[in-house]
C-alpha cells in the first residue's frame, strides 16, 4: 500500500526498520527475560536523531511539519522487533508531549532540545493507585509556598519511571477546585523528596521500566508549571489526543511483526508433506490478519495526518478509534500468530508468545479501551445534539 | 396449559448426582486448601510443589475412574472431569496433572492393557507414579502419524529410536507411553504404542521447556538412543499405535475442554470480584453498563462451554458416540477460555497486566487449550468429516 510518505518520512521509516532488525531484534528476548532497561538501543536511536522526528525546529528538533505522523512511523517499525523496546521512544514522546503542547517558548527551551538529542528520556504521570480510568480522581498535590509548588503524593505505573530525567506530573494545584485545579508541572528527576517505588514485574513489554514515583515534601520552583494553574487537566486530554496514534501505532508495529513472523512459518513448517500455510484453514487466518492489520495502519496513520494537519481541531474522536482498534487488531493477530506456531509457538525458545505478551498492555494503557469507547460514544453524542437539524429536535 | 405427565428421559446436564456433588465440592476445597497457596511461587519457579504432588496421588485424584481393584475409587470419567474443572479454575497447572494420568494413561492402560500390564502398572500410577504420554515430535505435531522414532525387534525386546517434544509432566513421570514406528514401510499401520519406565536403559528426560503458561507442569523432550523395551510392554497390538494414540486422544480432548472451562471460569470469577470492589467516578465499575455486559456476555461462554464439555463426558459414560461433541468441546471450551481470560485481564486495567495480580496467569494458561493434544486446526478438521459424513 502507498501512503504517500515525504521523502523524510521513508528515510525516518528505513532507519528506524533497521535499527529494528539490526540491533533490536537480536537483544529482544534478552531484555524481555531480564527485564533489562534498553539503555544501548536508546544510545542508538538518539545517535541516529530519531528522538527529533517530532519535536519542532526551533527547539533542536526536524518534524517537517507532521510530527505525529513522523513519530507513528518510528514507533511502528521499531515495535515490530520489540514492543517494549519501542517505548522508550514512545514514552518519552508522551513525557514531552505536555511540554510542546502546553508549555511556554522558555519552558520549550529549557527541557525539550535535551530530548530531542536524547540525552534525556521523559515521562507523563497521571495514574495513581485509586485514579486508573477516573484520572479525574487524582489526589497528589502540588501545594504553593512562595515562589515553590510542593508536591505529595504517589504516581502508579509510570512508564519510562526511573530511568526518565523529565516528568510531566499532572497534580493538585487547588485540590478544593477537584479536577478544575489540576495542573501539569515538570519534574526533574533528582529533585529533593522525589523518589522511585517498585519496579513492577510485567506480563509483557518487560523491556520497558514501570514504576511508581513518590513525592514527599518535593519542592519544585513555580516555572516549571506547564501553562496556566489548573489547566492540567486540559493538558492531559490534548496530551492522550496526541499520544494515542502512538499506542495505535506501537499496536500496529507489534501486529506487524508476528504476522511476519506467522507467514514465515506458514511458509516453511511442513505436516502432512506440504506446507502448512498451504492449507485452506490457515490461509484464511492469514488473511484476516493481514485485512486487520492493513485496515488498522489506515486508521492510524489517519489519525496521525489529521493532528498534524488540523492543529486546531480536537481529534479525540479517532484518536481513540485508532488506539482502540489497533489494540484490539494487535491482540487478535498475536494470539492467532501463537496459533500458528502451534506447539513451538508457547515456548519461550520461539520469539512469537512475546508479541501476544506484549500486545495486551495496548488494550490498556493511555486510557483503557472501555475509556476509549466512553469517549468516542460521548463525542458522538454530544456531537449529534449540537449538529442536529431543528427538525429532527421538534420530532 | 396442563402439565405435561410426559418424564423427560433424563435430567439436565448441569445437575449433579448426590455422588457427583460431594466429590465436586471435595475437589473445590482441595483446590482451594491446597493448590491455591502454591499457584503464584509454582508458576514463577516453572516447578510443580512436591508434597503437592504427593497429597494429589494420597487425596485420590491420581487415580479417579481407575478400578478399585487397582487402588483406583472406580469413579465415572464425569467425576474425574468435575476434578480437572475445579482444579483448573485455581491453576491450570494442577489440572493437567491429573488430566494427564487420569483421562490419558490410567484410560490407555484400562481400555488397551493386558491384564498383566493393568495389574503391574494401574496400582502404580494410582498409588505414587506419575505417568507421561509421548506422541508429538519436532516433525509431528498436528501430522502426528509423521512420527520418526523408530522401534526394531532384537530378540525378546523392542529396541527404540528417536526425540519426543513437548512431554506434559515428562520432568516427575515415572512411567511413558512412547508411540514409535515399528515398519516405517507401513506408515502410520507400523505405529506401535509402548510403556516405557523412566530408568529403562537409552531413555532420558531432555530439557526441560520454559513456556508461556502452565509453568508448573514441566513439558520436556525424551530422548531414546537403543532403547531397549521388553516386548510385554507393547500397549494394544503392534501396529495398532495410531488407535490408542487417536481414542485416548479422543477422549482427553474432553479433559482439555473441562481444563478451559475451568481456566475461563476461574478468570470470570476473579473479575467478577474486582468489578464490585474497584472504585472508579465514584463507584464500583461494575455498576456500568459496559462492564455488566462483558460481563454476562462472558458468563453466558462460560456457561455454553461447561455444558459442551459436561454433554461430551457424560456420552462418554454412556458409551454413545462422543467423537464430534469432544471435538466441538475442545474447540469451543479453549477459544472461550483465551477471549475470557484476555477481556477478564482487561477489567483489571493496569493491575491485570502486573503479577502481582492473577489475571495475567489466566491469559498465559488459557493459550495452550488451543495448542495440545491437537490444534484448533485438527479439532475443526475431526469435527468438519463427522459433519460432513466421512
Amino acid at each position: 500500500m502507498d501512503y504517500g510518505f515525504t521523502e523524510y518520512q521513508t528515510a525516518i521509516r528505513d532507519l528506524a526498520r533497521e535499527i529494528a532488525e539490526k540491533e533490536i531484534r537480536p537483544v529482544a528476548a534478552e531484555y524481555d527475560r531480564e527485564a533489562k532497561f534498553p539503555w544501548a538501543i536508546v544510545k542508538i536511536l538518539a545517535q541516529t536523531d530519531l528522538f527529533r522526528v517530532y519535536i519542532d525546529e526551533a527547539h533542536g528538533g526536524i518534524t517537517e511539519g507532521t510530527p505525529i505522523m513522523n513519530m507513528v512511523i518510528v514507533t511502528e517499525e521499531l515495535s515490530k522487533a520489540c514492543g517494549g523496546i519501542a517505548l522508550s521512544f514512545a514514552g518519552t514522546a508522551l513525557g514531552a508531549l505536555p511540554i510542546i503542547l502546553a508549555g511556554s517558548d522558555e519552558q520549550k527551551a529549557r527541557w525539550l532540545p535535551d530530548i530531542a538529542a536524547g540525552k534525556k528520556l521523559a515521562a507523563f504521570a497521571l495514574t495513581e493507585p485509586q485514579a486508573g480510568s477516573d484520572a479525574g480522581a487524582v489526589r497528589t498535590t502540588a501545594l504553593r509556598d512562595g515562589d515553590h509548588y510542593v508536591l505529595n503524593g504517589s504516581k502508579q505505573w509510570i512508564t519510562n519511571g526511573g530511568e526518565a530525567e523529565i516528568y510531566s506530573v499532572i497534580a493538585l494545584t487547588n485540590p478544593l477546585k477537584g479536577p478544575r485545579g489540576a495542573s501539569c508541572i515538570v519534574v526533574e528527576k533528582g529533585t529533593p523528596g522525589f523518589t522511585f517505588g517498585k519496579k513492577e514485574d510485567k506480563l509483557g513489554i518487560r523491556a520497558s521500566a514501570t514504576r511508581e514515583l513518590i513525592f514527599q515534601d518535593c519542592r519544585v520552583p513555580v516555572e516549571n508549571c506547564l501553562g496556566r494553574e489548573g489547566t492540567g487537566f486540559i493538558a492531559a486530554m490534548r496530551t492522550f489526543d496526541a499520544s494515542r496514534p502512538g499506542v495505535g501505532a506501537q499496536a500496529l508495529g507489534i501486529a506487524q511483526g508476528a504476522f511476519d513472523l506467522a507467514l514465515e512459518y506458514a511458509c516453511t513448517r511442513r505436516q502432512f508433506d506440504a506446507p502448512i500455510g498451504s492449507f485452506q484453514g490457515l490461509r484464511f487466518m492469514l488473511a484476516d490478519m493481514a485485512m486487520k492489520i492493513e485496515a488498522a495502519r489506515a486508521l492510524v496513520y489517519a489519525t496521525a495526518r489529521y493532528i498534524d494537519t488540523r492543529p486546531k481541531e480536537r481529534p479525540t474522536l479517532y484518536s481513540a478509534m485508532s488506539k482502540c482498534f489497533a489494540s484490539d487488531v494487535a491482540m487478535e493477530v498475536t494470539t492467532d500468530a501463537v496459533q500458528i506456531f502451534g506447539g513451538y509457538g508457547y515456548m519461550h525458545d520461539y520469539p512469537i508468545e512475546k508479541y501476544m505478551r506484549d500486545a495486551k498492555i495496548t488494550q490498556i494503557y493511555e486510557g483503557t479501551n472501555q475509556i476509549q469507547r466512553d469517549e468516542m460514544s460521548k463525542t458522538l453524542i454530544s456531537n449529534f445534539h449540537s449538529h442536529r437539524p431543528a427538525v429532527a429536535r421538534a420530532a | 396449559m396442563a402439565e405435561s405427565n410426559v418424564v423427560p428421559a433424563c435430567g439436565p446436564l448441569s445437575v449433579l448426582s448426590e455422588e457427583e456433588r460431594m466429590f465436586q465440592a471435595m475437589a473445590r476445597e482441595f483446590a482451594a486448601k491446597e493448590i491455591a497457596p502454591h499457584v503464584a511461587q509454582m508458576d514463577r519457579e516453572g516447578a510443580f510443589d512436591h508434597a503437592l504432588l504427593e497429597r494429589l496421588f494420597a487425596q485420590g485424584f491420581m487415580g479417579i475412574a481407575a478400578p478399585e481393584a487397582c487402588g483406583g475409587s472406580g469413579g465415572t470419567f464425569f467425576l474425574a472431569i468435575l476434578a480437572i474443572e475445579e482444579f483448573s479454575r485455581v491453576d491450570a497447572s494442577a489440572g493437567v496433572v491429573i488430566d494427564v494420568q487420569n483421562t490419558l494413561m490410567n484410560n490407555a492402560l484400562q481400555r488397551w492393557g493386558t491384564e498383566a500390564q493393568q495389574q503391574k502398572f494401574l496400582p502404580r500410577l494410582v498409588r505414587d507414579t506419575l505417568g507421561a504420554y509421548a506422541l508429538s515430535e519436532p516433525s509431528a505435531g498436528s501430522d502426528a502419524f509423521a512420527l520418526a522414532t523408530r522401534a526394531r525387534e532384537d530378540g525378546n525386546h523392542f529396541v527404540l529410536t528417536g526425540r519426543k517434544l513437548w512431554i506434559t509432566n515428562a520432568m516427575e513421570a515415572g512411567l511413558f507411553i512412547v508411540f514409535a514406528n515399528l515398519k516405517p514401510e507401513a506408515g502410520y499401520r507400523g505405529i506401535t504404542a509402548f510403556l516405557i519406565e523412566r530408568g529403562a536403559p537409552g531413555f532420558t528426560v531432555g530439557k526441560k521447556e520454559d513456556k508461556l503458561g502452565i509453568r508448573a507442569s514441566s513439558t520436556c523432550e525424551l530422548i531414546l538412543e537403543d532403547c531397549r523395551v521388553p516386548k510385554e510392554n507393547v500397549l494394544g497390538e503392534a501396529g495398532k499405535g495410531y488407535k490408542v494414540a487417536m481414542e485416548t486422544l479422543n477422549e482427553g480432548r474432553i479433559g482439555i475442554a473441562a481444563q478451559m472451562v475451568g481456566v475461563a471460569g476461574g478468570a470470570l470469577e476473579h473479575a467478577v470480584r474486582y468489578a464490585q470492589e474497584r472504585k472508579q467516578f465514584g463507584k464500583a465499575i461494575a455498576e456500568f453498563q459496559a462492564i455488566q455486559f462483558q460481563l454476562a456476555r462472558l458468563a453466558t461462554e462460560v456457561e455454553a462451554a461447561r455444558l459442551m464439555a459436561y454433554n461430551a463426558a457424560r456420552l462418554k459414560d454412556a458409551r454413545q458416540p462422543f467423537l464430534k461433541e469432544a471435538a466441538m468441546a475442545k474447540y469451543f471450551c479453549s477459544q472461550v477460555a483465551e477471549r475470557v481470560a484476555s477481556e477478564c485481564l482487561e477489567i483489571y486495567g493496569g493491575y491485570g497486566f502486573t503479577r502481582d495480580y492473577p489475571a495475567e496467569k489466566y491469559l498465559r494458561d488459557s493459550k495452550i487449550g488451543k495448542i495440545y493434544e491437537g490444534t484448533s486446526f485438527m479439532q475443526l478438521q475431526t469435527i468438519a468429516k463427522s459433519v460432513l459424513g466421512e
